[in-house]
């Protein structure tokens, strides 16, 4: 078995709020207890709603913020311990980030060319004729036309300012790509050209991807492994197809069937999710899905569950551990 | 007597590059307590042409058709003060984003009563126990409270049940919903449209929904509009469309979705939709369409039963014909 490229162990990160000047302040636990190992060539799905605690895992996996308690390696390199320079700029350089919105991540006075070659200009020493080619190199990668290189963002679609914002990721050579909603803006036939030019890019670079996304049928299409969080915890974790053909827990399942399908063919029975994400701030206790659960026991309000192995995959279901359901 | 009939609508905008047509000849026709959902990506005039029907598009814009008759009403030809007595009562439209659509600097309440107070006349506060009702009946838990609250202490799913509160208040006989769930997660966008569904029916309100969603299409609508670079290419039953889409953009469109593909890439539609500058000559979608043929690269194709295509899909024997007649030329 090779070492895998992130090892997440237990990951936690609080963020301390005041609610004025003289009280207390309170922790918001904006992702508790997340462990997955994450391998070459292979692709983790992060889904749930908003205020699931995607993007502070994409946060921590980035080293832009340190996780308040867990143990997370990268590549080897325990990030804990890279406190001096050359380690810590060497895992930003294994891990690299796409963003959300390609009309915001892309700073709108530079030029095509200097985007993507920034990264170079921060982490080597190599002359700018070389910065050229390199960056020449992976716009074509990422087919992107050379003569694009003097031009502006603004001058480009969605779709292509998607495909700048890649090839900047891609030029450190990272070995982890952190792809944060990275189609979710995009129209339907864009959305495709995208998903098709991540999946290619992975064979041939053998890239690792953390796909974080609310849109669950490009998630089946693309991951390996899922991990479905809720109010900052893991609830299930597994192989994607084992998840997609056989949720456990109570709220994959709502999730699955709350996502429209053109298959009009099929009428399927609709689980019900009342309510909203509760506040992080102050979570319910025992188990966080519990108010909007249809499963919800005495038991459930009181302990909280905590991740078990059922079959393939985990999950973590007070209801399941009972075997009420 | 359809509700409301839209007829070759166009609408120019005046660019500082020149004129942009962003509707181009849309024809529409809602019924009575029917779902009709408008499809398209970006660009592809959804918005603009509903818009343009509310008379919600600015100075920039012309507005052309050869009628837009709601309800036995001329709206083309009637002055803005009598118009504006319709929309917002008998037609009225929920935006994408009910964050931003709302204002900030009121009570959801006030924003409720202004529009009861504005179409029915009578002071604002009079209207307060209406609005509860209303609130009541989208979903909003402890109603009473939430009129003091501001947008901002709502959540998003939330700010849209007040959107859609303050559009049913004055019992409207069509609805517009424009991307009504874009911005909300999975769960709440389930939530919002059995709401609207439910609302609709119970109402016997007919409802328009603009989306590019096509999941969103086949689990709210009946009959759907597929619109390209601002024309439009089908019109077709729902099950219809589905089952066989005639035009091969629709195809194309459905064949993109990753639930429906085969292999592991994509069936992705090539380039882009064509913007101001880069109009193809012929059919818009000639540059992108798998069967586009000479014919297609010269000629722009006229509208034939709702399909707007020199050689629908699934009608070979058309094809074979209509390209011997082309190769003399």
């Amino acid at each position: 078995m090779p070492e895998p490229l992130i090892k997440a162990r237990n990951l936690h990160k609080y963020y301390g709020i005041k609610d004025g000047l003289l009280q207390a302040s309170k922790n918001l636990k904006a992702l508790s207890g997340v462990s997955f190992d994450l391998y070459e060539g292979q692709t983790l799905a992060v889904v749930g709603e908003s205020g699931c605690g995607k993007s502070t895992l994409a946060r921590l996996l980035t080293s832009i913020e340190n996780p308040t308690s867990g143990h997370l390696s990268v590549d080897g390199i325990d990030m804990a311990k890279s406190h001096d320079k050359a380690t810590s700029k060497k895992l930003r350089q294994t891990v690299q980030m796409v963003f959300q919105d390609p009309f915001g991540s892309l700073n709108p006075r530079q030029k095509v060319g200097d985007i993507i070659q920034e990264p170079l200009l921060i982490n080597t020493v190599l002359s700018s004729l070389e910065r050229r080619e390199k960056a020449l190199e992976i716009m074509r990668l990422v087919g992107l036309k050379d003569e694009y290189f003097h031009r502006y963002p603004h001058m480009f679609s969605g779709g292509q300012r998607q495909r700048i914002a890649i090839a900047r990721a891609l030029i450190l050579k990272p070995k982890v790509v952190v792809l944060d909603e990275p189609v979710s803006a995009l129209d339907v036939s864009i959305q495709a050209q995208v998903i098709n030019l991540l999946i290619e890019l992975q064979k041939e670079l053998g890239l690792a991807y953390v796909f974080i996304s609310h849109d669950l049928s490009v998630v089946r299409h693309i991951a390996d492994e899922i991990l479905v969080m809720y109010l900052g915890k893991p609830v299930e974790h597994g192989p994607s197809e084992v998840i997609f053909n056989n949720p456990k827990h109570p709220y994959t399942q709502a999730l699955l069937s709350a996502t429209p399908s053109t298959n009009i063919s099929i009428k399927r029975q609709r689980i019900k999710l009342i309510g909203e994400l509760p506040s992080p701030v102050n979570p319910p206790t025992g188990c966080a899905f519990n108010p909007r659960c249809q499963h919800a026991h005495k038991s459930c309000k009181i302990s909280e569950p905590i991740m078990e192995t059922y079959g393939e995959s985990q999950a973590a279901c007070l209801a399941l551990d009972e075997g009420r359901i | 007597m359809a509700l409301l009939e839209i007829k070759n609508l166009v609408v120019d905008f005046a660019t500082a590059t020149g004129s942009l047509r962003a509707v181009d000849g849309i024809d529409l026709t809602v019924d009575e307590g029917e779902i009709v959902a408008v499809v398209g990506e970006s660009g592809s005039g959804k918005s603009v042409g509903m818009l343009a029907l509310m008379g919600l598009l600015p100075w920039t814009s012309t507005v052309n058709a050869d009628h837009i008759v709601f309800d036995g009403q001329d709206l083309l030809n009637m002055p803005d003060k009598e118009r504006r007595k319709i929309i917002g009562k008998d037609i009225s439209m929920i935006f994408q984003e009910p964050m931003t659509s709302l204002n900030p600097c009121f009570t959801v309440g006030y924003q409720i009563t202004e529009v009861l107070a504005q179409h029915f006349g009578g002071k604002r506060r009079s209207y307060n126990d209406k609005a509860i009702e209303l609130l009541n009946q989208v979903g909003i838990p402890a109603a009473e409270s939430r009129l003091n609250s501001y947008p901002h202490q709502l959540s998003g799913g939330m700010c849209q049940r007040v959107m859609i509160a303050m559009m049913i208040a004055c019992q409207p006989k069509l609805l517009i919903a424009d991307e009504p769930t874009t911005a909300l997660d999975v769960t709440i966008q389930a939530q919002i449209l059995e709401l609207l569904i439910e609302l609709q029916k119970s109402r016997g309100m007919a409802l328009v929904i603009i989306t590019h969603d096509m999941a969103v299409v086949a689990e709210t609508a009946e009959r759907v509009v597929v619109l390209y670079a601002g024309q439009q290419v089908e019109q077709r039953t729902v099950k219809q469309l589905f089952k066989k889409p005639k035009h091969p953009y629709s195809e194309a469109l459905l064949n993109a979705l990753p639930e429906r593909a085969n292999d592991k890439l994509l069936n992705a539609i090539p380039g882009v939709v064509p913007g101001q500058m880069d109009r193809p000559k012929g059919c818009l979608f000639s540059p992108r369409c798998d069967y586009a043929t000479t014919l297609c690269r010269e000629k722009s194709p006229n509208l034939n039963n709702g399909i707007l295509c020199h050689f629908p899909l699934g009608d070979e024997k058309k094809k074979t014909e209509k390209s011997i007649k082309l190769e003399p030329q």
